[in-house]
């Protein structure tokens, strides 16, 4: 597990209390409502119930029935009554319950909330979050484990957030609130009870210090991805993101006892996509490994490869590869071990790369 | 908020109640349409008397005033002007496509001139006529139909949704829209356009439903223009009517005779002013004709007969204003000299625009999709740039 990145360095100070991906998460919400009354929430199970995640646990019961409410259930028609809102003024933070069941709203997505901005040369622009819980590795059952970012990410219009930490889970929804793009911001579920020691307060002082601060570009405008290196190496980068960042992290470690050192680089933002920090890891290790959950198959693992071989080939000692789910839909609860990339797949993976010169 | 009909029938949203109790008649009462469909005006444009107009308790509809009505003429006449004019650009190959509603007018006129400046409209592909009634300049209008860009108007100054071309998703935007406001304690009205075939789309069902859930006040305005394309509305439902869906979500429905411009009219008035004074939606079904085909690339022969179109130039919505107008003395010669001048003028400045082709800048493309570019969007609009440079020096 990640414990900080290069963006919060302070944060596993004495007074730091174990906090879970999800209070995180929680907590970027409620400080949001909070400072912003154009902020609301809704979704399915949302209120009163706090979600099934009870990621907007006690949301309803704090700012009231008009800032975090249940919708009837149909996701397309969360997704733009949100984009009607964010039309006339407001911010909605929307909850797809699980990855596949954000398919009906598709439609308003990629037709339209995608492109409103676009359309409009620039004059309606939807602050909006589309928040989506993804995917496997807690035995879930069909419909409910996708690596779904692929769809999206191939959308312009989007920006695509997946945070791999606890601290990022909370700096990054902040971020996605106060973008004045659409934002698909893709939870990996199995994170969500993982803990780390995270001061919440601090990091809400952090945060908002920095959106004050008129010489860095503002808060959630970030048209450039901000990927982070989150372990140094000098012999091949772990490119990763979301879910996958924390099995790259004890690939490196396992790796490290075989004499390789490897770099992590945690990506956080497919869209706006960081080719600088891809371009500084793969040119200092001249060896890379991409690791994703999801299917191989016109993936964003796929785009991260191209790219590489675009932008940094002459830095190359060896073939890129990929470590990714395979082109299959996604398996049953007792089988998801053998899909999803795991540690020792990695270990093959880097053994399969060109060594010598 | 639920509450118990006489019958004991769970009625969602208490609005419903209070409003078909204050007209004493039950809640179902109230949200069916009438028997028949509300019209003012006969074929033949003489005033229909009141005893059958087709309201009812719960279902009457106030003639609107003099002044209203020669405005809405105006506009009938104007955009009447402005479909024929379109239609015959398009001919001339100067304008890529136009879905007329030549002779769904009266609809048009009644969407845009029902509505206070501070309501909202969301139109399809097919309500040019209503965005110009509601101020937008036809030349905006025309710049997606000639292929500048996707929309040419300021949706957030007019308050018009950019016309929508997939069917009914713009429904959901609107109930959106109506929420926000009704949050932060406006009084906004808006207004949801679609057409017959477009009442299949499932985001129908989620608007109307999204809509009576949360009370807001949403006028969902259906066309029924007997066609989606080639397919006749039998094709589409089996409901009675299209009015008739709305009780499914606890609201009321209503038909009206859509070539009738006083029906027309009198009907959505008063429906934005319940959905106003109430915080509630509603839904109104106009019967109504698409005159020519659902645009240049289609061949209404192939689906329908002439007769039919024949038949229905008898209820032109315009003629039968004007015969209307004329007889109750609030048209005359010099009032229509003064109209018919106004739409040639507006047709001329449509012709004049055509002509000249405008300057666009290639570049723009990638300088709307995100509110800052991407490093990946610069790089790739340099790239243009440069492409642009050597084509020129070529």
């Amino acid at each position: 597990m990640a414990t900080a990145t290069t963006t919060a360095p302070a944060l596993a100070g004495a007074a730091a209390k174990p906090t879970t991906f999800a209070a995180a998460l929680n907590t970027a919400m409620s400080d949001a409502m909070e400072n912003d009354r154009s902020v609301c929430v809704f979704g399915e199970d949302v209120g009163t119930l706090g979600g099934v995640f009870r990621i907007t646990d006690g949301l309803t019961q704090r700012f009231g029935a008009n800032r975090c409410f249940d919708t009837p259930l149909a996701e397309s028609g969360i997704a733009g009554m949100a984009m009607g809102m964010a039309i006339n003024g407001m911010r909605p933070v929307i909850e797809m319950q699980f990855d596949a069941f954000a398919y009906p709203a598709l439609e308003q997505i990629f037709s339209h909330i995608a492109k409103t901005a676009n359309r409009s040369r620039g004059r309606v622009r939807l602050p909006m979050v589309i928040r989506i819980p993804y995917g496997g590795g807690v035995g879930g059952v069909e419909h409910h484990c996708d690596s779904s970012e692929a769809y999206y990410a191939h959308t312009p219009g989007l920006k695509i957030y997946t945070p791999a930490t606890v601290s990022d889970a909370y700096l990054m929804l902040r971020e996605a609130i106060d973008s004045p793009d659409p934002v698909v911001f893709f939870e990996p579920k199995k994170l969500y009870w993982t803990k780390e020691a995270v001061d919440l307060s601090d990091l809400r002082t952090q945060y908002e210090a920095a959106a004050r601060d008129e010489s860095a570009p503002a808060a959630g405008v970030g048209a450039e991805g901000r990927a982070v290196v989150v372990r140094e190496g000098t012999d091949v980068s772990l490119i990763s993101y979301g879910p996958s960042v924390s099995t790259a992290l004890k690939a490196a470690d396992a790796a490290a006892e075989d004499g390789i050192s490897a770099e992590v680089l945690d990506l956080r933002s497919i869209v706006p996509f960081d080719d600088a920090a891809l371009e500084a890891t793969v040119t200092k290790t001249g060896r890379a490994v991409v690791i994703a959950e999801a299917q191989g198959f016109v993936s964003v693992a796929a785009e991260i490869v191209a790219r590489i071989q675009e932008r940094s080939f002459h830095s190359l000692s060896s073939p890129v590869k990929r470590v990714t789910g395979f082109d299959i839909p996604y398996p049953s609860p007792k089988l998801e071990e053998h899909h999803l990339p795991s540690v020792d797949r990695i270990l093959d993976a880097l053994d399969e790369l060109q060594w010598e010169d | 908020m639920t509450s118990e009909t006489q019958e004991g029938t769970p009625i969602q949203g208490s609005h419903i109640k209070e409003t078909s109790s204050s007209f004493g008649i039950t809640p179902e009462q109230y949200m069916l349409p009438a028997a028949q469909q509300i019209r003012m005006l006969g074929p033949d444009g003489q005033l229909i008397p009141e005893e059958a107009q087709g309201t009812s308790p719960g279902h009457e509809y106030p003639i609107p005033e003099d002044d209203a009505l020669l405005a809405a003429y105006e506009a009938l006449v104007v955009g009447r002007r402005v479909n024929d004019q379109n239609y015959a650009l398009v001919r001339q190959g100067r304008l890529a496509v136009y879905p007329s509603s030549h002779g769904q007018e009266a609809c048009q006129v009644g969407a845009a001139l029902a509505l206070g400046t501070g309501d909202w409209m969301f139109p399809t592909y097919r309500d040019t006529v209503a965005t110009i009634t509601r101020g937008v300049d036809p030349l905006e209008v025309m710049v997606s139909f000639r292929g500048d860009w996707h929309c040419g108007y300021d949706p957030l100054h007019y308050k018009i949704s950019a016309m929508s071309t997939p069917l009914t998703t713009q429904l959901l935007h609107a109930v959106g829209v109506a929420h926000a406001a009704k949050l932060r304690g406006e009084d906004t009205v808006v207004l949801a356009m679609c057409g017959d075939g477009a009442t299949s789309e499932g985001d129908f069902h989620e608007a109307l439903n999204f809509a009576a859930v949360f009370e807001v006040p949403v006028v969902f305005f259906v066309q029924n223009n007997g066609y989606a394309i080639s397919v006749p509305l039998s094709a589409q439902t089996a409901a009675p009517s299209l009015a008739h869906k709305a009780i499914g979500y606890g609201m009321a429905g209503e038909q009206v005779d859509g070539n009738d411009m006083v029906a027309v009219l009198a009907t959505l008035r008063r429906a934005v002013d319940l959905a106003r004074a109430n915080s509630m939606p509603l839904l109104l079904e106009a019967i109504t004709y698409r005159m020519q085909a659902h645009t240049n690339a289609d061949d209404d022969s192939r689906y329908r007969e002439s007769a039919e179109v024949e038949q229905w130039k008898q209820r032109d919505p315009l003629l039968r204003m004007r015969t209307f107008l004329t007889e109750r003395g609030v048209l005359d010669a010099d009032a229509e000299t003064r109209i018919s001048g106004k739409a040639e003028e507006v047709a001329a400045a449509l012709r004049l625009a055509m002509t000249t082709e405008p300057e666009m800048d290639p570049l723009e493309i990638f300088d709307h999709v995100y509110a800052a570019p991407t490093a990946q969007l610069r790089e790739q609009r340099a790239k243009l740039a440069d492409e642009l440079e050597r084509s020129q020096e070529g």
